[in-house]
């Protein structure tokens, strides 16, 4: 008893989980608790269902949206390097990361994959541009029962219409980039992990 | 047969020093001093056991304790100002970027779930379960370890079994018989004798050490008292100092035998799982009870289930619709020496009872607190949290609005609701839209 070894070696591929997404040793130590605190049955996975339990989540009027983007093509799991390659995007960017070798990929918590996340909220099924169609169902999460059909008609209109510039009726992930340029996004698009 | 007979001598010398030193003096409600003794030595090795992975553990490494520490840098500011107050109240693309952050962060770190499974120590107390952060540190500590195994599953689980196995036949056999006699304050009397010495043997077959405090408020006769709940064993605590009548459902198997047993001694309020639904019935049937001045004071749990012990969560108002003095108490386990938390969903019963045996010990305190009746104007479920409040603030435990009954279900869509009016509130403003 008492000879356990430091935690990391507990977490499979940590090595190559921090290269990937950029998170130190000690953060993924936690989200590695995290994950285990999650995932109720000791699955080794974790099912919509586990995510759904959280309450704050359930809430959160896209918290659907936000649990589907953890089961990447039509998966039913989540293992653990796949729950934190999601947390990755919100990494805030550090020094480290802008002096990159440009030979390497882009690391997962850059500007681009940040809004490339943010993109994907919207755009279900996965074409490359957010249609009026799709902007009116992420409204219709957002405000629920509040608005009328007509008035959330309008917004949607308006904004495609403001991002829109080959006037082809979608937003594509440039239009919807250049539309933000001039927000903050590395700072609202990041959730710091205290040592 | 040498060997039989050795093992008679063996079993029966045994026993009447079980009955000697435990059993009578539960009786009389005497203490002779032995659990003091071994409480002493139990915080003596606990103190050494703390220096010496103090002196071991390098200072990078240990994780701090998480659950009263947050992970993550959080920004607590309303809707408002976290969906950029510089621009105009219209609806933007990066509105989702306010709602993903808030969400993920959810998921990494959330008030509620932590609060369904066993609080973290901040040293190790040297039981195998809470082992979780910490590392080897030394030979000695290990060998300590090892000892402590052999005293607790070698020595302290049997004789804690032994104890409980006749404290819960003395319940059964006592109450039964009691229940015999006509009803007279005789009856009363022996049926208080019987429920407190039972209770007493059982507290000592978890080692238990109990503080009571303000005993000047303990629960009247015609009054509710109501209390924060982390374990079946929160009961047990509370009828060593006092004979409540207790409300719940009727379980099958041996909870059943001791449920019937009891009702015959005195008037406790089972309801079958069908009556439980309907609520009015429950309610009318506990204010019966109350009205009746000399029954002894109906025992609720308001949350409904079990915690882990570092917070209070919602308090369900049907119990204070009732009417009638509610007396609140708290009660704050020490996990130093043992948790006393029952995940439903991990455990069994009997796993946990045998995780209870298994600690070194229950250590815990409880406050009495002055009587409260609700309010001119108020609500049931304003009063519920104002008790609620009280609660927390006497047991030093965090007040959560969350209810309880997230361990097992989805939230309900109504807090959805909030959080979509006030997102509509901002983007159509007061009817007029861009």
């Amino acid at each position: 008893m008492g000879s356990r070894s430091s935690h990391a070696a507990v977490i499979p591929n940590v090595d190559s989980i921090r290269r990937e997404t950029g998170f130190s040793q000690a953060s993924l130590v936690r989200l590695h608790h995290r994950f285990r605190a999650l995932d109720r049955n000791k699955k080794g996975y974790l099912s919509r269902m586990d995510l759904q339990q959280i309450g704050a989540l359930a809430v959160n009027p896209l918290g659907d949206r936000i649990i589907e983007s953890f089961f990447p093509n039509g998966s039913q799991r989540v293992d653990f390097p796949g729950f934190v390659r999601v947390l990755a995007h919100f990494r805030p960017v550090e020094d480290e990361d802008t002096d990159q070798d440009p030979k390497k990929p882009e690391p997962l918590n850059s500007r681009r994959n940040k809004l490339h996340y943010a993109f994907q909220l919207y755009d279900l099924d996965r074409d490359g541009k957010i249609s009026r169609h799709e902007m009116l169902q992420v409204l219709r999460l957002m405000v629920g029962v509040q608005v009328t059909e007509e008035q959330l008609e309008n917004i949607a209109d308006r904004t495609v219409q403001e991002a829109d510039e080959d006037g082809d009726g979608a937003v594509s992930f440039l239009e919807f980039t250049k539309s933000l340029e001039k927000m903050d996004v590395e700072q609202k698009m990041s959730i710091r992990i205290l040592k | 047969m040498e060997g039989a007979e050795l093992a008679g001598k063996i079993l029966s010398t045994w026993l009447t020093l079980v009955l000697g030193f435990i059993l009578l003096p539960s009786v009389f409600g005497v203490s002779l001093g032995i659990s003091e003794i071994y409480m002493k030595i139990l915080v003596k090795t606990l103190e050494w056991a703390t220096i010496r992975i103090e002196k071991g553990a390098p200072k990078e490494s240990t994780l701090k304790n998480s659950a009263s520490v947050g992970i993550i840098q959080r920004d607590e500011s309303p809707m408002e100002k976290g969906l950029s107050g510089l621009r105009g109240r219209d609806f933007e693309l990066s509105d989702v970027f306010y709602f993903s952050k808030k969400g993920l962060e959810a998921i990494v770190e959330d008030e509620v779930t932590q609060r369904f499974s066993s609080e973290e120590l901040v040293s190790w107390n040297l039981l195998t379960r809470t082992n979780v952060n910490f590392h080897y540190i030394s030979l000695r500590l290990t060998m300590v370890w090892v000892l402590g195994v052999i005293v607790r599953y070698c020595v302290l689980l049997p004789l804690r079994v032994t104890l409980a196995f006749i404290g819960i036949s003395l319940l059964v056999i006592g109450t039964t018989l009691v229940g015999q006699l006509p009803d007279s304050s005789l009856k009363n009397w022996l049926s208080e004798l019987v429920h407190l010495t039972c209770c007493r043997i059982c507290v000592r077959a978890l080692s238990g050490t109990i503080h009571y405090h303000n005993k000047q408020y303990r629960p009247q006769k015609g009054g509710i008292c109501v209390a924060n709940h982390t374990s079946p064993i929160d009961v047990l605590i509370l009828t060593t100092d006092g004979c409540y009548a207790m409300v719940g459902q009727v379980h099958g198997g041996l909870m059943g035998i001791i449920q019937r047993a009891m009702v015959k001694a005195c008037p406790h309020v089972w309801f079958e799982r069908s009556e439980m639904k309907d609520r009015h019935l429950v309610t009318k049937r506990l204010k019966e009870h109350i009205a009746d001045k000399k029954k002894l004071p109906i025992l609720i749990f308001p949350e409904g289930t079990c915690i882990n012990n570092t917070s209070v969560m919602m308090f369900k108002k049907g119990s204070f619709e009732i009417g009638g003095t509610i007396h609140p108490v708290a009660i704050k386990y020490n996990p130093q020496f043992g948790d006393a938390f029952w995940n439903s969903s991990k455990y069994n019963m009997v796993s946990y009872l045998l995780r209870m045996m298994t600690s070194w010990a229950i250590v815990c305190d409880v406050w009495y607190m002055p009587p409260m009746t609700r309010e001119e104007g108020e609500d049931a479920v304003q009063f519920a949290n104002r008790v609620k409040s009280a609660i927390a603030i006497q047991g030093g435990l965090t007040e959560l609005p969350w209810d309880g009954g997230l361990k097992r279900a989805k939230v309900k869509d109504t807090f959805k609701e909030e959080q979509q009016k006030n997102y509509s509130k901002m983007i159509v403003g007061n009817g007029s839209l861009n």
